[in-house]
């Protein structure tokens, strides 16, 4: 068999290409972990704020708060900070630390993703008494007036989520209705041109007021300690 | 598209003059069309996002330029992006330090600088070619001209979607806000005007230059 010219075809130094990309990665490995560092405390600090101011519009007579989580005994515990594993429940105080609401914790599919909430149960009036909407990414102009309509927001003034004789369940499930025609205190006014987001709304309160007011109400005394 | 000139002659404040007007990112190379168009939807948001891309562009352009000669032109791309993301990565962080609220508002299309054509553009066609100032000024001239634009469209779209500006209420209690100008489909509408007005500003521009030089001769 016959040998052609052989043709001299320069192949790239690899050692070069080994010391730029992991040189470069260290380095930006460094700066960031560097900057995580920095600000993890201050991201933290703010998200804590940031759920306070919430817990504290829901409970309005409330000035201090603690935060549970339910054990696998169904036991509420008080837990430090608000990292770890399953939803949480909030108890409001009032300033002889006397439990005064529950700040719960809710979610639920909207129209175009994870929609989360907190709201206030007021266990002496057996009602929803607030909603702050922690987490939307609903139409900016449609979907967001969850947030901001002042009609729909009144709905959670006094939300009936009363209890059946023996705190087994709720008495009358919470019920989404078109605007206007509300005519019980435990239906929700939806929104003209934010249906689906409204109806999400009553939807997510639904299923946790359902799953978790019967557990809350029958193990109240575990939120009497915090203070 | 614009000519990227890399020669001597070019006077340093040229470098960052040229993406403010001439070659402004959005206006005339429209560059970086995903987030102009989904994080304009109110003043304060494009602002933030166009400050938000100003340093990373900054940095990105600094850091690339000052390594161009250590690292190989085979992997030089995947080195780019390796410190445009370390940037964006500061920028989100940032960003959650300084306002919960804005980081929400911002969303996705914060981690998504990181594939900005404006930015790997700037650094492979300018920064990797040219010294560290003058890719600084580069970089700071683009992200001004990314910014101005950004603002432009917010501006405009705050105005008619809500009636306000960075949040401060314009008109009276009777105006009806235009809440397409918020949806997406309003971002498209503002971009087209803008790019209107843009162009005829140029072509009135490149009319009037050459008439102005023969009346001076």
């Amino acid at each position: 068999m016959s040998q052609g010219p052989s043709v001299a075809v320069e192949t790239p130094a690899v050692w070069p290409m080994y010391r730029a990309m992991v040189g470069v990665g260290l380095l930006c490995g460094v700066l960031i972990v560097g900057v995580f560092q920095l600000t993890k405390p201050v991201i933290a600090r703010n998200r804590a704020e940031a759920l306070q101011r919430a817990i504290f519009q829901v409970l309005p007579d409330a000035r201090s708060s603690g935060s549970f989580r339910q054990t696998a005994e169904g036991r509420f515990e008080l837990v430090d900070g608000v990292s770890g594993r399953g939803p949480l429940v909030h108890g409001g105080y009032d300033d002889a630390g006397r439990l005064v609401g529950l700040a719960i914790e809710a979610e639920g599919m909207g129209y175009q993703d994870v929609i989360r909430v907190l709201y206030g149960y007021a266990f002496d009036r057996d009602a929803i008494i607030g909603i702050r909407v922690l987490e939307s990414r609903e139409t900016p102009g449609l979907g967001d007036k969850i947030e901001t309509d002042s009609a729909f927001l009144q709905n959670f003034e006094r939300l009936d989520v009363s209890l059946t004789g023996d705190l087994a369940a709720i008495a009358n499930p919470i019920v989404f209705v078109k605007r206007g025609q509300k005519d019980h205190p435990w239906q929700i006014d939806g929104i003209t041109g934010a249906t689906i987001s409204s109806a999400a709304i009553a939807d997510m309160l639904g299923r946790s007021t359902a799953d978790r007011l019967p557990r809350i109400r029958s193990r109240l005394g575990d939120f009497q300690v915090a203070e | 598209m614009a000519q990227y000139d890399t020669s001597e002659s070019v006077r340093d404040s040229d470098e960052f003059i040229k993406g403010l007007w001439r070659e402004n990112p959005v206006f005339v190379q429209v560059l970086g069309m995903c987030p102009v168009l989904a994080v304009s939807n109110t003043a304060r948001n494009a602002l933030a996002m166009g400050l938000a891309t100003l340093f990373v562009l900054v940095m990105s352009n600094a850091v690339i330029s000052l390594l161009r000669s250590f690292v190989p032109r085979q992997v030089r791309i995947a080195t780019f992006i390796l410190v445009i993301a370390t940037f964006v990565t500061i920028v989100d962080y940032a960003i959650q330090a300084i306002s919960l609220d804005l980081h929400k508002a911002l969303g996705a299309f914060i981690s998504l600088i990181v594939v900005n054509c404006l930015i790997l553009g700037r650094a492979e066609a300018f920064a990797s070619r040219n010294t560290v100032g003058r890719s600084i000024l580069d970089g700071l001239g683009m992200g001004v001209g990314f910014c101005f634009a950004l603002l432009c469209l917010g501006a405009v779209r705050e105005i008619l979607g809500s009636g306000s500006l960075f949040g401060i209420p314009l008109f009276h209690e009777g105006f009806q806000p235009w809440v397409v100008m918020i949806l997406p489909s309003g971002g498209f509408f503002t971009l087209a005007g803008w790019l209107l007005l843009f162009n005829r500003l140029e072509q009135r521009r490149s009319v009037s230059a050459p008439a102005a030089a023969e009346a001076l001769q």
